[in-house]
């Protein structure tokens, strides 16, 4: 057994020093020793950015990173976005304009969309598409989620309607 | 008066824990004391085993135990298949952990059992296989020749053939005279290459055998069938096996399967005692699970001069790979029902040959079969119109079904209830502007344009709802195609709908809810659906086939029918009226003429205090229901697509897409919507980039998504979608069914979208994917052989 590091990471607001094996993959720390299992794992060849989470503010696929590599420093994961129960403006649209069906790859998908909005706060279709290039969906088409990002961006969500374990309304586009 | 729920774009009920990570998905199990599985899988798609030695592996640290194929030789039973489509099919025994022989790259040689997941994966290396290596056979066409044998033990490679005659079932004359008098006759051969599946969750078991019943949680479609499959495998009561099926990461019919792995970690849970734990990497999902498609379609079709088809001739070399799955075998029979598709062809004959090859096994991808039979008509009736100098849609039009002839009965022996072609293509020539395209299209290839533009087309209809249980007894499926609901009665009048249709991903808690509040009056929040184990859903069949909402959300109708029932005869008593003076409505029975009423929450606290009930009457309002569809539905739609083919680098892309689909009655737009988003994008897939690829010694060579093309946004374009509204007459509610409709239609529309944009520079065929290089190559095939007009 490999010697193991003393790391100290945020994740989602909470400090936590833990010792892990230096071969430790971020997600597998995330998943298995916090129990931050909102974080998904969808394949071993970095392609399906099922796992992305946010390192200082920016978005990384966690299993392509080890855990000792996120020693001091701040990571969000899904777990984290919504504050004091209110969901952001993404997860707001994701659900609005029915961005995902099973749901697997949307904890990626609404990381790395949070990413490519703070790069370019008003996205075209196109570059929308480009920016989620390395997360798969096999559910949706993608057609949802670009349209989420959109409205995300427009500011087009209904701001407070949706809370975190809120009460499901009518899409206002159909 | 309140708004219909039906009709609704509901926003979905199931999102609020997705989209905040609080999701329940198989792998996020932890149990104390779990014990992590790894599997040691064969390199050699075809070899004997001589010895296993796990010494190494057992002193690994953190290794608790390693299971081999002789370990659980007397307990493992051999895998199920569900569908002996023949009385004579052959199928060799399929043990979860292989004993004496491999059959495919990847089976499961032995099992690590460990601490934790690094450990056994650690472990795997360690164990030693020696294995005598024996010749593999992987092509379809020459495993008809029995020249090298999948499973030499059978003597052969075919598992069985099946045939549909239309002469001799009686619904349409023979082929033999149709073929003899045929004015055009035209004659192809089209590959279906094979698929994965890819759900995004890869699978997942978690075994827990501590207390007196070993609950099984598993990533998978079919909970009911997986517990009453296992139990029969592994000789474990029913009743003392519960399965789960918590948040599923997508299925696509992937996970419509009795797995190894599933029934291995129970063997482990068994042997250790301690809950056990197996996810796979996504290499050996895409290894292992079962793949789809692989077929070899050699086509006839007749027709006068004037267009008019008199005849359909169908062979069929179908890949069962190396083992029959669940429904491997049944798979391209699915397709038989279908190759008529929307037209009236007087006569066909189909005949199908599963074959054996050493690779993966195949079974049910989305669409199942069918998808398959309407690439080939579609792209059949492509080809009558090129060799007739016909536009494709005339052809279309002279042999479909016109929508004063429904019902009708088609060449397979199916009654399609109703449809209506003409106003689904109209619709979708209207959003396309077909004339315009065409005009388009005509200037490029005037103007030499390196890219060339092509107009895809793709008509068609499916059967959805599986099954009339009569039906599929008729085609030996071992067990019926009936669901069940139960519709349960809170004391504060909240609604609890338990559903046997486990969704993964589908949308039923807001689908469901929204029928039961229509049906109740009771307001759609207060409608919470459970589905997904079988403690509480004892009975079901699960999801698949399109049939969820056909035959599951009828018998969630008929149970909540039943209760309205049940609830009657106590608003009478409450309100000493009689029966037949009282209407229900809005979630009121009121007594006619008057302006006495009882709302159905009034009537659940009575009956939950019981202090006022009539003798005789059991204080309970839960009602259950079993639906057994008389019939299957059948959507239809037309698809057009205009492909940019570049002949200069032979990228193909889509300019637009659009499609209309005629699924009846629906329920939610909003979710009807994603479906066909969904199923559109794996239908393209097929046409433009996926291909499970082998070696010559049967490895996956498209063994990461590296290699395996899901698509990604970028590779996907932006679709337009509407609808007509045809409603079924096969149900009460009018609908028919949307989960495989766009993999049905697309597929075909690309490629006829494809071909119709270089056919003119003397490219006749192309193989899907109809990627790049493909294209590429036949283009300059075409250069070579003087193709160019
Ligand atoms: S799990 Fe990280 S990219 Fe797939
Ligand atoms: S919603 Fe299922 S993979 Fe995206």
């Amino acid at each position: 057994m490999a010697r193991s590091t003393t790391i100290t990471v945020e994740v989602d607001d909470v400090s936590y020093t833990d010792d892990v094996e230096p071969r430790l993959l971020l997600v597998q720390y995330l998943r298995e020793r916090l129990g931050k299992t909102g974080t998904l794992i969808g394949c071993d060849t970095t392609n399906c950015g099922a796992c992305t989470v946010h390192l200082d503010g920016t978005s990384v696929k966690s299993c392509t990173m080890f855990a000792v590599q996120a020693d001091g420093r701040r990571v969000t994961t899904i777990e984290g976005l919504a504050r004091d129960g209110k969901l952001t403006p993404l997860q707001r649209a994701f659900h609005e304009c029915h961005a995902l069906q099973c749901g697997f790859c949307t904890p990626g998908m609404i990381m790395q969309s949070a990413s490519l909005l703070q790069e370019n706060p008003h996205p075209s279709e196109q570059e929308i598409r480009e920016g989620l290039e390395g997360n798969l969906c096999r559910c949706t088409g993608y057609q949802n989620i670009v349209a989420a990002v959109q409205a995300a961006a427009d500011g087009t969500t209904t701001s407070d309607s949706a809370t975190e374990n809120g009460a499901s309304e009518t899409a206002g586009v159909a | 008066m309140t708004i219909a729920e039906v009709g609704r774009a509901r926003l979905r009920k199931e999102d609020s824990h997705l989209i905040t990570g609080r999701s329940r998905y198989t792998d996020n199990i932890t149990l104390p004391g779990m014990l992590h599985l790894a599997m040691v899988r064969s390199p050699f798609a075809h070899a004997r085993i001589t010895s296993v030695d796990v010494s190494a592996a057992k002193s690994s640290p953190g290794v608790v135990a390693v299971l081999t194929g002789s370990d659980v030789a007397a307990e493992q039973g051999s895998l199920p298949n569900a569908w002996p489509v023949t009385a004579e099919q052959k199928a060799p025994a399929h043990p979860a952990i292989a004993v004496d022989e491999v059959a495919f790259a990847g089976e499961v040689v032995a099992c690590i059992i460990a601490r934790s997941a690094a450990a056994a994966r650690d472990a795997v290396e360690l164990v030693d296989v020696s294995y005598d290596e024996l010749p593999v056979v992987l092509d379809l066409e020459e495993a008809a020749t029995d020249q090298v044998l999948a499973h030499p033990g059978l003597g052969t490679n075919t598992s069985a053939t099946w045939v549909f005659d239309s002469g001799e079932a009686g619904t349409g004359k023979p082929i033999s005279e149709a073929l003899a008098g045929a004015e055009v006759l035209i004659e192809r051969t089209f590959y279906q290459q094979r698929l994965i599946p890819a759900f995004m969750e890869p699978r997942s078991t978690v075994v827990d055998p501590t207390g007196e019943q070993i609950t099984v949680w598993s990533a998978t479609q079919i909970p009911h069938i997986l517990r009453l499959m296992l139990a029969l495998t592994l000789g474990i009561p029913e009743s003392k096996l519960r399965v789960i099926a918590p948040d599923v990461g997508g299925g696509f019919g992937g996970k419509l399967q009795v797995t190894p792995e599933e029934a291995i970690t129970v063997l482990a849970a068994r042997h250790t005692g301690k809950p056990c734990k197996y996810t796979e990497t996504r290499s050996e999902s895409l290894m292992a699970a079962h793949h789809g498609r692989a077929q070899v379609q050699r086509l006839r079709l007749s027709a006068t001069k004037e267009g008019i088809v008199t005849g359909l001739d169908v062979k069929l070399l179908a890949d069962m790979g190396a083992y029959l799955g669940l429904v491997t075998s049944g798979v391209p029979i699915l397709g038989a029902f279908m190759y008529n598709s929307i037209y009236k062809f007087p006569a066909y004959r189909f005949e199908c040959t599963n074959l054996f090859t050493n690779k993966a096994w195949t079974d049910a991808y989305r669409g199942a079969g069918r998808p398959e039979a309407t690439f080939a008509i579609e792209r059949l009736m492509d080809e009558l119109a090129v060799e007739l100098g016909m536009d494709p849609l005339e052809v279309r039009e002279k042999n479909w079904i016109t929508h004063e002839e429904f019902p009708f009965t088609s060449v397979a022996g199916l009654e399609y209830d109703s449809g209506n072609y003409e106003a689904a293509t109209a619709k979708a020539l209207e959003l396309f502007d077909y004339e315009g395209l065409r005009a388009e299209q005509a200037r490029r290839r005037e103007a030499k344009d390196p890219v060339q533009l092509g107009i895809g087309i793709s008509t068609f209809t499916e059967m959805c709802g599986l099954a009339p249980s009569r039906v599929l007894g008729a085609l030996s499926y071992a067990a019926g195609g009936w669901e069940h609901a139960q519709v349960r009665v809170l004391p504060t009048g909240n609604i609890e709908v338990v559903t046997g249709s486990s969704a993964h991903g589908q949308g039923h808690e807001t689908a469901w809810s929204q029928l039961v509040a229509d049906k109740l009056g009771v307001p759609f929040e207060n409608v919470e659906v459970l589905h997904g184990d079988t403690q509480i859903s004892q009975r079901g069949l699960d999801t698949y086939g399109s049939r969820s909402l056909t035959v599951g959300g009828m018998a969630v109708l008929a149970a909540a029918d039943k209760v309205i029932e049940k609830a009657k005869v106590i608003a009478a008593h409450l309100m000493e009226a009689s029966e037949d003076d009282l209407e229900f409505a809005e979630g009121k029975f009121k007594v006619r003429g008057t302006d006495q009423s009882t709302s159905l929450g009034e009537i659940a606290f009575a009956t939950f205090s019981a202090h006022n009930l009539p003798d005789g009457v059991e204080p309970n309002l839960d009602s259950d229901a079993t639906f057994d569809p008389q019939n299957f539905s059948y959507p239809h739609g037309t698809h057009l697509a205009a492909m940019e083919v570049d002949t200069e680098t032979g990228r193909a892309t889509i300019r637009k897409y659009v499609c209309v689909d005629d699924i009846g009655v629906v329920v939610n737009p909003l979710i009807v919507e994603g479906q066909v988003h969904g199923g559109l994008a794996q239908g393209i897939a097929q046409a433009l980039y996926e291909e499970a690829v082998h070696d010559d010694a049967g490895t996956l060579v498209t063994g990461s998504f590296v290699d395996y093309l899901v698509p990604g946004a970028p590779d996907l374009p932006h679709y337009t979608t509407a609808r007509t509204e045809t409603p079924s007459t096969t149900n009460q509610l009018g609908a028919k069914g949307v989960g495989e409709a766009g993999t049905i239609a697309s597929t075909p529309a690309i490629v006829n979208g494809v071909l119709d944009a270089v056919r003119h520079l003397g490219v006749k065929d192309i193989r899907m994917p109809c990627s790049p290089s493909r294209v590429w190559a036949a283009l300059e095939e075409a250069k070579l052989s003087g193709g160019v007009q």
